[in-house]
Order: structure tokens, then sequence, then C-alpha cells
């Protein structure tokens, strides 16, 4: 096989039910790039990205076909082993959820799992990923209060923390700002950017401002189907798709 | 617009309004009155009984006909019994509760007919939980014996312990759980390391709501845990528990009897309260991490 991206998508169609909801998409996501799968509410987006790190096992009448390779690995191989996948990404939901126990145990979570490290050197871990997602200033003197007790925009970082901690290749973001307030969410934006040096990010947004600030990459989804994908400037400047035109000025939303 | 019209129907609004809230004052009231009888009959009527020997020795020769003693047995009794029958409960719940909800699909048969199983369970009266547990023991030839008792009232705890803790469980957000499995855990580390914690204390309101109708229920150890004076000392020798303490000194003739039948009834309600209050206080320790 041919050196490529990390994530390459082939063919992949989903269905919830007998509701097609992505129509064989097929896309190789750069790496070391912010790629932002952009398109209208209910076109499937959040869809491809959980396809992503297989998220969408637990949901009931999924059905996946086409592949997704990850480091060349068809994730959804019978014989993958999925919490491999899952280690490979770390994920930035809608709204960021804490797991129930402080915040230090919350950075720690994935490295305990996986017995990455050693007791005395955790603490370092959990100091080193903090300050990369940029929240270790706020939190240093209440490592143990409950995660809880952070701002959503701060448990929002505490989640891109935890994510880092499991030291992935990739970091998904499923419209990761959208409950934060303007400040908290240009933080984030920031975080991200900073991140793509060592991190491909794929993030999914409906705020098209935002798709223009961070992204490298667009992927355009429209009703299930990919419409279009290139370079953001590109994409943005000179549109190929009348469909993904009107998504830009804003004719459909 | 209409002004009579709409006069009249505010009216009738505002009166049905009214009659409902007096229902609620009255159902209230009546839950209450009853509340405040029942613990009040048992004080009025054991406190005269009650004295230090009641709790601190075992029934003396005798004793069922007035003479001196206590019933250490029963209370020993009761708190192993239900305690290991608790302990069983909880081995069996866990799993089914953590299996339907984190396992099973979301519209999973197999999680339905076992709701639907625990549902039946529940309804069934402890007397057959304490019939089927006596053909189990002549079936193993088993006399009645402390384990038993344990294995028939573990049974009756069982479908509440389990019912209850569904409740709990099924209230954890999809979203959890999803931020768990993206850190790469596996089905059983989110449960045991999130889901859990997240639901502590609707956890232990089941066991303790489990351990409650266990330590209160007479039908079920009838035949099965039997009935001594003594304290058991093994797994296999009878054991007395509050509930028939209660019964057999009730259905005496003497007065003095029937009295330390109410004493052993508010030692019983005392235990249950002390337990609740316990667990609770221990439980609030864990709680603070619990994501809103």
């Amino acid at each position: 096989m041919e050196s490529r991206t990390h994530i390459s998508v082939q063919n992949l169609s989903v269905y919830f039910d007998d509701q097609q909801i992505l129509k064989d998409v097929s896309i190789d996501i750069p790496d070391h790039r912010i790629t932002a799968i952009i398109g209208p509410s209910g076109c499937g987006k959040t869809t491809l990205l959980k396809s992503l790190n297989r998220l969408l096992d637990p949901l009931d009448g999924v059905r996946v076909s086409g592949r997704v390779l990850v480091d060349g690995i068809d994730i959804y191989d019978p014989g993958t082993e999925v919490t491999e996948v899952r280690k490979k990404m770390g994920l930035l939901s809608q709204r960021p959820q804490a797991l129930p126990m402080s915040i230090f145990d919350n950075v720690a979570y994935g490295p305990r799992l996986h017995n990455r490290f050693d007791k005395t050197r955790l603490g370092d871990i959990v100091e080193y990923h903090l300050r990369l997602a940029g929240l270790w200033e706020e939190v240093k003197d209440r490592l143990n209060e409950p995660a809880a007790r952070l701002s959503v925009g701060q448990q929002q970082r505490l989640c891109l923390a935890r994510g880092l901690a499991v030291a992935p290749e990739i970091i998904l973001g499923d419209e990761p700002t959208s409950a934060l307030d303007p400040q908290s969410s240009q933080n984030v934006e920031r975080r991200l950017i900073d991140l793509k040096q060592d991190y491909t990010v794929v993030v999914v947004t409906h705020i098209l401002r935002q798709a223009k600030r961070i992204a490298d990459y667009i992927a355009f989804l429209y009703l299930g189907e990919l419409v279009e994908h290139g370079p953001a400037a590109e994409v943005f400047a000179n549109p190929r798709d009348p469909r993904t035109r009107a998504y830009l000025t804003g004719v459909i939303s | 617009m209409n002004q009579p019209g709409s006069a009249r129907r505010l009216r009738r609004r505002k009166s049905k309004e009214m009659i409902f809230r007096a229902m609620m004052a009255f159902s209230l009231l009546i839950v209450i009155g009853c509340l405040v009888l029942i613990i009040g009959t048992i004080i009025w009527k054991g406190l005269p009984a009650m004295n230090l020997s009641m709790i601190t020795q075992t029934p003396k020769g005798g004793y069922y006909l007035g003479k001196e003693g206590g019933i250490l047995n029963a209370i020993v009794g009761s708190l192993y019994l239900a305690s290991g029958a608790t302990i069983l409960a909880i081995l069996f719940s866990l799993p089914v509760v953590l299996y339907i909800n984190i396992y099973a699909r979301r519209n999973s048969k197999l999680a339905s007919l076992t709701r639907f199983s625990l549902d039946v369970l529940w309804g069934i009266p402890s007397i057959v939980y304490g019939a089927f547990g006596f053909i189990i023991m002549i079936f193993f030839g088993l006399k009645s014996s402390l384990l038993a008792g344990i294995l028939a009232v573990g049974l009756l705890e069982f479908p509440i312990m389990s019912r209850a803790a569904d409740e709990v469980v099924r209230m954890v957000p999809r979203e959890l759980l999803e931020a768990s499995f993206s850190l790469g855990a596996t089905r059983l580390e989110t449960a045991l390391r999130v889901v859990v914690r997240q639901c502590l204390p609707g956890l232990l309101t089941a066991v303790l709501i489990a351990f409650g109708r266990g330590i209160g229920d007479a039908a079920s150890v009838l035949f099965t845990a039997g009935f001594t004076d003594r304290i058991p000392t093994s797994l296999l020798q009878p054991a007395a528990t509050l509930p028939l303490a209660i019964f057999f000194q009730l259905g005496t003739p003497f007065p003095e009897v029937q009295q330390r039948a109410y004493a052993s009834a508010a030692i019983l309600t005392v235990l249950i309260l002390l337990i609740s209050l316990l667990a609770r206080g221990l439980g609030k320790r864990y709680t603070r991490h619990i994501i809103k």
C-alpha cells in the first residue's frame, strides 16, 4: 500500500435503519492540518466524524459499508481492536463531557487505562497535557476538585487535555465550541491551531466563519454526499460545485 | 371576546385547581398520619418493655412466657441474613444492570425481556420465595439454615435492587459513555470506572431499598432460615430474624410478651434507619464528582 494520510475514507456509506446518512464518501484527510467538515444541519457531518473512531458502533440499527483506513488499517475490519483505534484519536464533543472524577483523574484516566506511565510520572503527564491544553495555570491549585466545578469553557479544554494524554495522533472535534462563550471558543480555536504541528485535526463545524478562521482543508457535505473537498482557500474563493457556492453564500443552510 | 363566558371559564379552572389542591393535601395528610401512627404505636406499646437486656441478651428459658432475656439472637440473625442476602443480590444485580444498559443495544429484545422478568419477579409475594427456597433446600438435603435464608432473601432482593438500579443507570447520558469510549476504555472499564461512580447515590438507594425489604421480610425466612434462640456461628445453623421474633411474640397470649413484640419492631425500625443514615453518610463522600 502506498504511503497514505493518517485517515483515509474509502467509499463509506452509513445507514441508520433504512435511511442512508452517508453516501459513498471518499476522502483522504491531510496530516498535520485542520480539516473542517462543513454543511447544513442533518447532512451527516457528525456521523462522518464518529465513523472515524467507531463511535457509531454502540448505536442501534447502524450499518456501515466501505472502509476507513487509519494508518493503513481498516478500522471496520472485524479483527481490528476498537480500543486501539480510539486511542489514536482524542475527541471533543459538542458539550464537554467531564468524567465524574477530579480534574487530575480526568486527565489521568487514559494513561491509567493504557498503563503508559508509572505512578510517579503520572503527575508530570497530567501537568504536561494540561499545559498543552492551556488550562494548567487555571487549575494547578485545584487538581483534586471535581471536574464538574470548572466552567464549560474550562471543561472543554480539560477534555482536550484528557484526549491528548492518551497520546493520539488525531484530534476530532464535533462542533467543539458550540456550547462555549466567544472568549472560550477563541481559546479552543487557538489551541487547535497550535496543535496541528503535531496532530491531525478534524473538526465538524456549522459556523462558516470558524471554518475560515482555522481550517486548512474543507470537506463540504450535503444530504450525506461529499460534494466538494479541497484546500480551504480554494474552496472558499472558488467553489466548483453550485451547491457549495449556494451554501457559502447562505442560499442553503 | 365574550367577557362573561371567559370569566366563567376562569372560575371553573380555578375551582378545579382548588379541588386538586385539596385532594393533594388530604392524601399527604393520610400518608404522614399513617407514618406517625405506626411509629407512635410501636413506641407507645413497645417502650415499657424496652430495656438494655432486650438488645444485649439472647432469650433465656421461658422468655416467650414473659421471663427474662432479649432478642439479640434475632438482631444478629437479621443483620447476618440481610447483609449476606444483600451482598448476594449485589453480585447478581450489578452485572445484569450494567449489561442491559451498557452492553446491550438500546432497543435490545434481551434487555426488555430482562426488565419484564425483573418486574414479574418483583411482584411475586415473598412467601413464594420462601416456598421455592424450601423446595431447593429439600432437593439439596439442606436443613433450615442461615445459608438457605440468605439464598431465599437474596432472591427476593435481587429484582428490587436490579430494577431500582436500572432506573438510575438508564439516566447516564450517552455522551458520557462516548467520552470514556473515545479514550480507549472498554465497556467494562467504562461501566466500573465511570458509570458506577456517576450513579453511586442512586445505586446506594437501590441497595438500601433491597436491604430494607430483605431485613423486614418474614415470609421468605419462615421455612428457610428457621428460628433459634442461639446466635448462629456457621452458615449451616438456623438463624433467628426480627420479623419472625415479632411474629412469635405477638402470637403469645401474654400481654408483656406482646409488648416485647412492639419493642422488637421499634428495634427493627431504628436498625433500618441507622443503616440508611450510615450508608448515606458514607455515600456523600463520593458524590462530589458527579456530573450533572
